[in-house]
């Protein structure tokens, strides 16, 4: 059975500036991840791996192309939805690099904050926050505030705030830069896993080749433009 | 999910020493609201004192609070005599200093005729003058308790009485001493001096003049036409109580006032840039949690709240630790300080407007996020 298309980029390209210090940082570019797939952008500093996350992310638009997110067309030459935020809410879950935990709201809260702004009662988002922390095995560590929480626990929790919507997409930018090999690895073999789970595409941007091998597919960026390896 | 107080209550310790610093700030705004106060309130408080509807002074002047005024101390009797008064009585006004346990007590002395007008209003202890003479009733911040004596003159005079919150628009508390103590307290010389008059053949003055004579009406008699009547008479002038209360405000008291209340405007705009670089402050330390924020799906109203509802929380604690703090010291300084309810309404009223505004730049700094910068690169 084939599966769902969840990303799909057709003709995307992004510009700064105009005429001679016109510099482009994505050219034309096309990609399709599907459902279930954990995908890689690689590619030195520079280029237009972020920039691609960020439109994937809905951040900053295209100045070319398509975009559609979850079978829904969100950009044609403009965006086509006004709230762009409650799409990153619903649809998309963000893991960072230095895992971005609020400092002042406690693992739980942290989760269940955006439960909370997606409209579920504070019990609920409660709930729902303390059964993923128990499923990254970091239920034990629910109350703790992030400062008291070691890099891995943190990722952790970073992990179960993107997942908290059941996001179909979840973008990740260097999801394990801060932590060790062995670690790096658990919480790869983790998002593989809830990919599975919950039909989601995982599009990571890394550089950690210790982990490359658990990627279904590598891109590489390269002055704009991508280049599928695997 | 409340983001402002979990992040207050994250960076307690921060917020306490910045409220506390916003309260001290607070402290003095209220200080100067209620010197400003109690400057006017003291100088009505005197010339309220007597209760009296018209003011009959020395011709060409504005009456004793502006400037000296000397009328012959008969003048009361043709004054009681006129048509609608029902009550007069003279009245003698003046600045002494006399030693008193080591100090020098600077005092504003009232000679009144005892059972006429122009005696205190209200005693808060002891009792009123009784004796012909050498009694005080004093005003309580003079320091000096019942029972106490001070030598004024020549003469050792005993407190039998206390009265609150009397004193001239210096700041000098008022002593009530019957009028004939009073008029020779202005007129007797020293022993050395009177022995050099004595020398000189020139008799002694006669004490027998008062500043002025106050008189209370019947009712429904206009004060305006009693007022007319007296300046018939060449050598008196006379004036309403409002003409008397509005000259002291516009000649003594006026200077005074603009000058606390230009300060205070000064301090108001202070307390409003200091509120508005501690919230721009507090929400440019908050960029990278405000980008998170955005990028995880927060809506705009949930940034503008953190911004908004820290600022009005720093301000209302900073407001009431500042009333407390006030409160608490009022009474120690050496000026009346007198805080009424509106002015702290009308604090309260101003220091939310100016949260809320000094909250504007934070949010204006914090909607031009960017929430790519949440992911690096």
């Amino acid at each position: 059975m084939e599966r769902k298309v969840i990303v799909d980029i057709k003709g995307v390209a992004k510009h700064y500036g105009a005429g001679e210090a016109r510099v482009d940082a994505l050219r034309n570019l096309d990609l399709q991840v599907h459902a279930g797939e954990v995908v890689a952008l690689l590619g030195p500093s520079g280029s237009g791996k972020t920039t691609l996350l960020n439109i994937i992310g809905c951040i900053i638009a295209p100045s070319e192309g398509q975009v559609s997110l979850d079978g829904e067309l969100v950009f044609d030459t403009r965006w086509l939805r006004n709230d762009l935020r409650r799409l990153r809410l619903d649809k998309i879950g963000f893991i960072f690099q230095a895992h971005n935990l609020l400092p002042f709201l406690n693992a739980t809260d942290n989760v269940a904050l955006v439960l909370q702004l997606a409209g579920k009662s504070r019990a609920q988002a409660q709930e729902r926050a303390l059964e993923l922390l128990d499923y990254l095995e970091v239920g034990n560590r629910a109350r703790a505030m992030p400062a008291l929480l070691s890099g891995g626990e943190a990722q952790r929790v970073a992990i179960a705030r993107a997942l908290a919507n059941t996001p179909r997409i979840i973008l990740a930018d260097e999801p394990t830069a801060a932590l060790d090999s062995a670690r790096a690895g658990i919480v790869m073999d983790l998002l593989r896993k809830l990919a599975a789970e919950q039909e989601a595409c995982i599009i990571a941007v890394t550089h950690d080749e210790k982990i490359l091998d658990r990627f279904d597919r590598l891109f590489h960026l390269r002055d704009g433009r991508l280049e599928d390896d695997r | 999910m409340n983001l402002a107080f979990r992040d207050v209550r994250h960076n307690l310790f921060r917020f306490v020493l910045t409220c506390l610093g916003l309260g001290l700030l607070m402290t003095v705004v209220l200080a100067m609201m209620g010197i400003y106060n109690g400057l006017v309130s003291d100088a009505l408080n005197i010339v309220k004192a007597p209760q009296a509807d018209i003011w009959v002074v020395e011709a060409d002047t504005q009456g004793p609070f502006a400037e000296a005024s000397k009328i012959p101390d008969d003048t009361r009797d043709a004054v009681a005599r006129l048509h609608g008064v029902a009550e007069a009585g003279s009245i003698t006004y003046q600045t002494i200093e006399a030693p008193f346990k080591g100090a020098t007590l600077r005092l504003y002395a009232i000679g009144y005729e005892r059972g006429r007008l122009g005696g205190p209003r209200a005693i808060v202890a002891g009792r009123g003058l009784e004796a012909s003479h050498f009694e005080l009733v004093v005003d309580a911040k003079a320091g000096m308790v019942l029972g106490d004596t001070i030598v004024l003159g020549r003469n050792r005079f005993s407190v039998v009485g206390l009265v609150k919150d009397t004193m001239n628009s210096g700041g000098d508390p008022a002593i009530f001493l019957t009028l004939a103590d009073a008029q020779v307290l202005q007129t007797q010389l020293a022993p050395p001096a009177a022995r050099v008059q004595a020398a000189r053949g020139v008799a002694g003055a006669s004490g027998a003049t008062v500043a002025a004579v106050i008189a209370r009406l019947d009712p429904n008699v206009d004060a305006q036409s009693v007022v007319q009547t007296v300046r018939q008479w060449k050598h008196l002038s006379a004036l309403t109580q409002a003409d008397q209360e509005d000259i002291l405000i516009k000649s003594v008291v006026d200077k005074a006032r603009k000058q606390i209340g230009l300060f205070l405007g000064i301090l108001l705009t202070v307390s409003a840039v200091v509120i508005a670089l501690i919230i721009y402050t507090m929400t440019m330390e908050k960029l990278k949690q405000i980008a998170t924020l955005k990028l995880i799906g927060a809506p705009d109203r949930t940034i503008i709240g953190l911004i908004v509802q820290q600022s009005v929380a720093l301000g209302v604690v900073g407001l009431g630790l500042g009333l407390v703090l006030i409160l608490t010291v009022k009474d120690y300084f050496p000026r009346r300080v007198l805080l009424e309810p509106v002015n702290a309404l009308v604090l309260t009223g101003i220091i939310l407007a100016v949260c809320v505004l000094a909250s504007g730049l934070g949010v204006r700094a914090a909607l031009k996020v960017d929430p790519a910068t949440a992911l690096g690169g």
